[in-house]
This record gives C-alpha cells, structure tokens and sequence, in this order.
C-alpha cells in the first residue's frame, strides 16, 4: 500500500492531479451556475425536433459507417486468413501468398491504430464538417477491426474442414461459404452488431469535431453555455446508447 | 484415373529432418479402375501414402504421376482442377457442426459447380434427389435435413463416404472408411464403394484396419510395414504367412481381426494411429 503510493506519486505529480482545485471557489462558481442552468432541460418543440433529427443522423453515421466498414473488412479478411490458403495444403505457403496475406494484415494494423476521432479530424479538412467525415472516420477504423477480428474468428474454427473442401479440388469461395462460414457465422454476426453499438457511441464523440450528428450539437450547446440544451442532449443520448445495447443484446440472443 | 508412384520418399510435415522415412515407395502404379486394398500395422505410412497420391503431400524425392501428370510441375490453378477429379476422404470426416447433412453431402460436389450454383445451393440444396440417393445408398436417408451435430460419429462417417458418390472424381481414396461403423454398417459400406466404383470405373484406393474385411472386398492388396512396402499381391496369393510377417510384433491388431473373423471397430481417434485398445462401439 505505503510502496504503491510512493511509486503513485511521481505520476500524480506528473499529472498535476489537484483533486481540491474541484472545490476552491473560483472553478465551483461558475460550475454551479452552469449545472443550474441545465436543471429544466429544453423542451420546446424546435428544440425536439431538432435533437430527433440529430439522433436518427447519428444512428445513420453509425450504420453508414459500419456499412463500409465491411465493405473494407470483408475483402481483406478473405484474403488475409490462412485456412483458406491452397499453397499452404502442402507444406509451407508460397512466399508470394505469404507476402500478400502479411501486407493485408499491417494495412488492418495501420486502420485500427489510428484512433477514428483522428481519422475524422483528417476527413473534416478534406470533405468540410459533417456526416460524411464521420461516415468515413467510422468506416476506416472499423473496417481495420473488423477485419482484424474476423480473420482471428475465423482461424480460431476447426481448419481441417475448409482444408477438406479444399483438398478435392474446391475453389477458396466454395470453401469459404462450405467449410469456414457455417462454423463461425454466429460469432461474426454477434461481433458486427457489438461494433454497430460502439459505432453509435463513437459517432457522437465525432460531432465533437465537426462531424455531424447529435455531438456536434452538443459541442454548440457547450459552447453556448445553454444548460438546458446541454441537460436534453445528455438525456436523449443516453436514452440512444440504451436502445441501441437492448438492441444488440436482442439482436445477439436471436442468432445465439 | 491411372496412378504411378517411382522412387518416392515423403514424409510428413511434423516429421524432422532427422526421421527416418515415412514412405519410401521403389514403384507402385494402379490402373484406372482398378480398386486396391492398403493393409498393415498403425504407422506403417497408410494415410500419407494416400495423402501422396492425393497431391495432399509433396514427396521430398520421387515422381507422382496422376494420368500421366505431375501435379508438382502444374501451375496452383491446374493443381486445383486436378484435385477436383480426386477424392480424398479423411478418416473422421470434418464436417461444420451446425451444417445439414444434405449440404454437407452436397459439398462432395462443389468442384463442378459454379461459385453461383454452389451459393443458391446453400438457400436451396440443388440436388436433393442426389443427395437422397447417396445418402440411400448409406442407410442414412432419413438423416437428409439433419443437422450434423446430431449424428452419432459412425453416421458422420458415413456422410463423409457419401459425398464420394456425388464427386465428378474418377479416383477416390479413402482412409480407414470403417473406423467407426458396426460390422453389418461397416460391409454395406464397402460393398456400397466398390459396387459404385466399378460401375463409374473409378479407381479406388481404400486403406484398412480390418484385414479380412481387405481380403474379402478387394482383388488386389498392398501390405505397408514401417514405410515400406511388403508385398503387393493379387488377393490370392495373400497368405497367412504374409499376413503373420505384415504383423509380426503388432500380432494383437491381425489376430483380433482374424479370430474374431469380423471387421475390428476402432476408436474414432482424431488421427486414428492408435488401434492397440480395441472398443466395440454400442449403437
């Protein structure tokens, strides 16, 4: 206890982490004038209407987003993953294959390291505020994962059944929908609706940026010091991210 | 499918360099439609000598020919074509758990379809009707829209051995087809293979624990001992002499396949290697 503390607190030191500056009466003013602010959140109908459309744009972020991810995922991941290799049925895989299925593995590697809110910082100077850096931020990052994941998914199933197919003469295809698929599609399917949840969340991170949607709202509001506005957006997101996990949740039970 | 084997030496992946020999083949060739039995004790290279002919394995020395071609010398696409006019059947077929038995069937024939046909086939199984009879063939008709996860392992094998019929392959091999099968199941078995075979002139190569069910089904047989080949005779001329020398040391696998005068079920180990317990599996 006493050593963990001592090896604490250079970091604390180092983090300039004052947990009193909280309460010292310069920061608690102003901090509480803005908490009374939000106590009767906004309700007036422009207001609302303009949160419901927010909303269902985050929701389209999300989707959209993970649409494309797959568009980048599923490709990569059929070629990168090494059951489906014809050369390596006898002895080692040809270097060539090798090459390509590692190339395709560190361009997965470079999609998912790079933090989406990064991805929608770039896309925000390129295509200019809204949705569609979101959309695009969403949809690399993802699509890194994704791929990731569903290679290591894959390879984690009996290989000897895609070998079989394999073997007598089946192309990767037909190995893949006969041998590989049918192992592993609850898996796949359960893991794409657990991303589209964090996909939901993530994208009204991005309206911090400038990417469209209920955070970008909420980053005005901020802004703007509207308590009220600010309390409604909170409310409606959280009530988001609850329908959006009884959803997945649903949604992962049916195929389980 | 003609088959020529010529100073071969293969062995397998996980072998180390120092090993001595999985297989070390002078000469073997089988002519098309011929139907060979492999016999010997566990260990003596019976399924990577059909893992060789299948082009599964590439032998470190040696010539494969598979009607006159060299599967080694072919570019990977030819390679793969050839391997759609063989079948090559593992012991314990690995079927996805979750499949029904009539794809699973129906997979033995994806080498002539299409990738189109073989996608609508998923939503709709595309030749029932062959399907049915392949399975009829096997006893296991009723199994149809089963799914593979509910089949005992002795129905599984037979699934497996069903694909055989519905393969455009005109050379099947065909490891230890009746590991798993009772006596009765295990002789309509092979009575069922050869009959097709011989109707199709497929070549088949079947290898087998079972030497009396060997002796009684096939017209030629190859005795295997430690990657060696012991004799490659005419049924006839298989003698019980030859049998007691293929076995010598490993007497336990010959005699309670001879004594007890029926085929000798096995464990439905994962590789099957080990035939030394031997269990009579209940249906």
């Amino acid at each position: 206890m006493v050593g963990s503390l001592i090896l604490l607190w250079p970091l604390l030191v180092a983090t300039e982490f004052r947990p009193l500056q909280l309460f010292d009466a310069q920061s608690r003013e102003p901090t509480l004038r803005f908490l009374a602010t939000m106590v009767p959140p906004a309700i007036h109908s422009d207001f609302l209407q303009l949160v419901i459309r927010e909303s269902w744009r985050t929701v389209a972020i999300a989707t959209a987003g993970i649409a494309l991810a797959l568009l980048v995922a599923l490709p990569a991941t059929l070629v990168s993953v090494r059951v489906l290799s014809v050369s390596a049925l006898s002895g080692r895989m040809s270097p060539a294959a090798f090459l390509l299925r590692q190339g395709v593995r560190w361009v997965l590697i470079l999609l998912r390291s790079v933090p989406e809110l990064i991805w929608a910082l770039v896309f925000v100077r390129v295509v200019g505020l809204g949705p569609t850096a979101g959309v695009l931020a969403i949809a690399l990052t993802y699509g890194g994962m994704l791929g990731k994941v569903y290679a290591e998914i894959l390879e984690s199933g009996d290989p000897t059944v895609a070998q079989t197919l394999l073997r007598n003469g089946s192309s990767r295809l037909q190995a893949f929908f006969y041998g590989v698929l049918p192992q592993n599609a609850a898996e796949l399917t359960s893991y794409t609706v657990y991303r589209w949840e964090c996909a939901i969340r993530s994208s009204v991170v991005l309206g911090f940026v400038g990417a469209g949607g209920l955070g970008q709202q909420l980053d005005s509001s901020m802004k703007m010091f509207a308590g009220g506005e600010v309390s409604t957006l909170l409310l409606v997101f959280i009530l988001l991210v609850g329908i959006a996990d009884f959803v997945s949740s649903w949604l992962r039970r049916q195929l389980g | 499918m003609e088959v020529e084997l010529t100073q071969i030496d293969a062995r397998h992946l996980a072998a180390r360099a120092g090993d001595s020999a999985a297989l070390a083949l002078d000469r073997l060739s089988i002519a098309s439609g011929e139907q060979v039995a492999v016999i010997g004790p566990s260990g003596a290279g019976k399924t990577t000598l059909l893992e060789l002919i299948a082009s599964a394995l590439q032998p470190r020395r040696g010539k494969v020919e598979l009607d006159g071609q060299n599967p080694w010398q072919m570019r990977s696409k030819m390679l793969q074509r050839l391997r759609g006019r063989l079948f090559l059947a593992p012991q314990t077929p690995p079927l996805p758990p979750r499949q029904r038995v009539v794809t699973a069937v129906l997979a033995g024939a994806l080498p002539s379809m299409s990738l189109f046909a073989s996608l609508r086939s998923l939503f709709y199984p595309i030749d029932i009707p062959g399907a049915h009879a392949a399975l009829e063939a096997f006893d296991l008709a009723e199994k149809l829209f089963e799914r593979v996860d509910r089949l005992s392992g002795g129905e599984r094998q037979r699934v497996g051995l069903a694909r055989a019929l519905l393969t455009p392959a005109s050379l099947w091999l065909i490891d230890e087809p009746l590991s798993s099968l009772d006596p009765n199941r295990a002789q309509q078995a092979l009575s069922t293979l050869t009959a097709n075979a011989s109707q199709r002139g497929t070549t088949l190569i079947v290898t087998l624990h079972q030497v009396d069910a060997a002796l009684a089904n096939f017209p030629r047989i190859i005795g295997l001992r430690d990657g060696q080949m012991a004799f490659d005779l005419p049924v006839a001329e298989v003698t019980p002499e030859r049998l007691r020398a293929l076995y010598a040391q490993h007497e336990d696998e010959l005699a309670t396949a001879l004594t007890r005068g029926i085929p000798m079920p096995e464990e439905p180990a994962a590789h099957g290697k080990h035939a030394s317990v031997v269990t009579i599996q209940c249906r």
